[in-house]
């Protein structure tokens, strides 16, 4: 090994080492920012390196130059615009969309490697048929999900007659495209299949999945990122992209794991059985439960007069816009010195802690914010529970067998002194059950729009106390 | 099995474990952050991609090349931008209310 040689295969280590460590510092809010600084380094620091590999070789083109700098500066210019512009509420789309880019370029990287002409070993060509048929999953599957989320594409599950059976050709292709690829590496025929199947694959995975499960779905496909940029690493024999590979991979592998527990649903069942289409809720209102409806100027008593108070925001509240509201609402408590704090259940949005970024946007200080772990505790002591926009995760029949959500982890809401959920109507959540929390005789229900329900009950929380 | 892959199985394999082992620490509260910054971890593919516009000959290689290029470097610097855009949103204290120049919610 070169001198040279020896000192670029150092810094990639440094680099590696550099991510690690900036995941490690986001183990706390306060260090976070810092170590998504010393990741972004440690990138910097990599592709340097690389750039100073490319003028040491002094094999790359006159061209080659000009397409590396304009494909840098396109990509960084669309990369900077989408990051600087796009609304918190926007999040997960935009992670799809760096998913969906990330596994592409990682697939374009092993389609290269087996069309330059050098062939490639038997276990090169494996890696690299891993490699495209995840990057390419993992490309149209991320759009598909972006779509959805954007609301470009319906976000209930779409089936079409077939669905199943062209699934099952699409992934007999892949794997038939694949082993004759490893065969025969370099076949053009066998790349071109490989790749269309896994595109194809990619659309009819995540077409049939509903809005709802998209947390699940954004951090699998995550996983399936790392895990395409880490076989890339294989292919191309460069430890750092395997590392950074396997991180991201662990990451997407752990977050899904999460989510599904917090939905109830197994992970083997998602991959296998297609995600969510058997649940859809039952039609039809619930049984006429007796609730106790209450006013926005009952409940500003209740709050105005509480020493602890805990908001529990569910999706309903980011779709309603307003998360602004409730912080208004805790902050105007909080001036009364009241202990304010929110909640939050891991399904809380649509992609993992979702609902921390929305809240922390609208100047919710994050020691503020609880994680189910935290929070449960903490309702046994708690005056007013206020519940927006949140269903299933606070209905206590998750902690019996025998229903849907049977075994879901939930919010112990009903431990709280006094509940009140501000809900529009008597709807069903996702699951399709009725709520025992709201005939709790401690419940009472504001029926209102999210915004609207929280906005009368600062104006009259504001009215009350002068 | 050639000593090259094994290697880099090996590789693999630790880099996952360590994952597991230091992502796990990470708070609920920061998930979003926490993939897109792993977002912009596999980002590094960047690396991959300038090796290829290194080698690249011919219309295809260099078409092959940019659009490796430019998925790569959206990847790298729109995820790094917007975690830390996110990341800033996450204070512990707020003595002076943030004015909020974009989109009023």
């Amino acid at each position: 090994m070169s001198a040279f040689d020896t000192a670029t295969r150092l810094v990639y280590l440094a680099a590696a080492a550099g991510f690690v460590l900036g995941l490690h510092l986001m183990n706390s809010p306060a260090t976070a920012r810092r170590g998504n600084q010393l990741s972004a380094a440690a990138m910097a620091v990599a592709v340097l390196v690389t750039g100073a590999v490319l003028i040491h070789d002094d094999s790359i083109t006159a061209v080659g130059v000009v397409v590396l700098l304009a494909g840098a500066a396109f990509g960084g210019a669309v990369g900077l615009y989408a990051a600087r512009g796009v609304a918190m509420t926007a999040m997960p789309q935009l992670v799809s969309l760096f998913n969906a880019v990330g596994g592409a370029a990682a697939a374009l990287l092993a389609v290269n490697d087996l069309t330059d002409g050098t062939s490639a070993g038997t276990s090169v060509a494996v890696t690299a048929a891993l490699d495209i048929l995840i990057g390419t999953v993992t490309f149209t599957g991320s759009l598909i999900a972006a779509g959805k989320l954007q609301g470009w594409i319906p976000s209930q599950p779409l089936v079409f007659p077939g669905a199943r059976a062209l699934t099952g050709v699409l992934a007999a292709g892949f794997l038939g495209g694949g082993c004759w690829l490893v065969a025969a590496p370099g076949d053009r025929v066998a790349l071109v299949l490989l790749v269309l199947c896994g595109l194809g694959f990619g659309v009819t995975m995540v077409l049939p999945i509903g809005g709802a499960d998209m947390p699940v779905v954004i951090s699998l496909l995550n996983a399936f990122t790392g895990t395409a940029v880490a076989m890339a690493g294989f292919v191309l024999a460069n430890p750092v992209l395997i590392i950074a590979g396997a991180l991201v991979g662990a990451s997407g592998t752990i977050l899904t794991k999460l989510m599904a527990d917090a939905m109830n649903r197994s992970i083997p069942s998602i991959i296998v059985g297609g995600f969510g289409t058997g649940d859809a809720p039952s039609v039809g209102t619930s049984r006429d439960a007796h609730v106790r409806e209450v006013s926005a100027d009952d409940v500003a008593i209740q709050l105005a007069y509480a020493s602890k108070v805990m908001f529990v925001p569910g999706y309903g509240l980011a779709a309603a816009q307003a998360q602004h509201q409730l912080a208004e609402l805790g902050q105007l408590l909080e001036a009364r010195g009241i202990e304010v704090s929110y909640a939050i259940h891991p399904v809380a949005g649509r992609m993992p802690g979702h609902m921390n970024v929305l809240l922390a946007e609208a100047n919710v200080p994050y020691p503020q914010l609880q994680e189910m772990d935290e929070a449960n505790p903490e309702f046994a002591r708690t005056d007013v529970a206020l519940v927006v926009g949140a269903n299933d995760v606070t209905n206590p029949v998750a902690r019996r067998p025998g229903n849907p959500i049977s075994g879901m982890p939930i919010l112990d809401v009903d431990q709280a002194r006094a509940v009140v959920v501000i809900k529009r109507s008597m709807g069903h959540g996702y699951a399709g059950i009725d709520n025992e929390l709201y005939a709790d005789p401690r419940t009472g229900m504001l029926f209102a729009d999210a915004r609207r329900g929280i906005t009368e009950l600062t104006a009259a929380v504001k009215t009350l106390v002068g | 099995m050639s000593a090259d892959l094994m290697f880099d199985l090996t590789v693999f394999v630790l880099s996952l474990l360590v994952g597991f082992e230091v992502i796990s620490k990470v708070p609920a509260t920061l998930h979003t952050p926490l993939m897109s910054g792993a977002n912009s971890i596999h980002g590094i593919v960047l690396v991959g991609a300038m090796l290829i516009a290194g080698t690249a000959h011919g219309p295809a290689g260099y078409l092959l090349a940019f659009v490796a290029m430019a998925f790569a470097t959206a990847n790298v610097v729109g995820g790094y931008v917007v975690t830390d855009r996110m990341l800033g949103m996450f204070r512990a204290r707020t003595p002076q209310p943030r004015q909020r120049s974009e989109d009023p919610a």
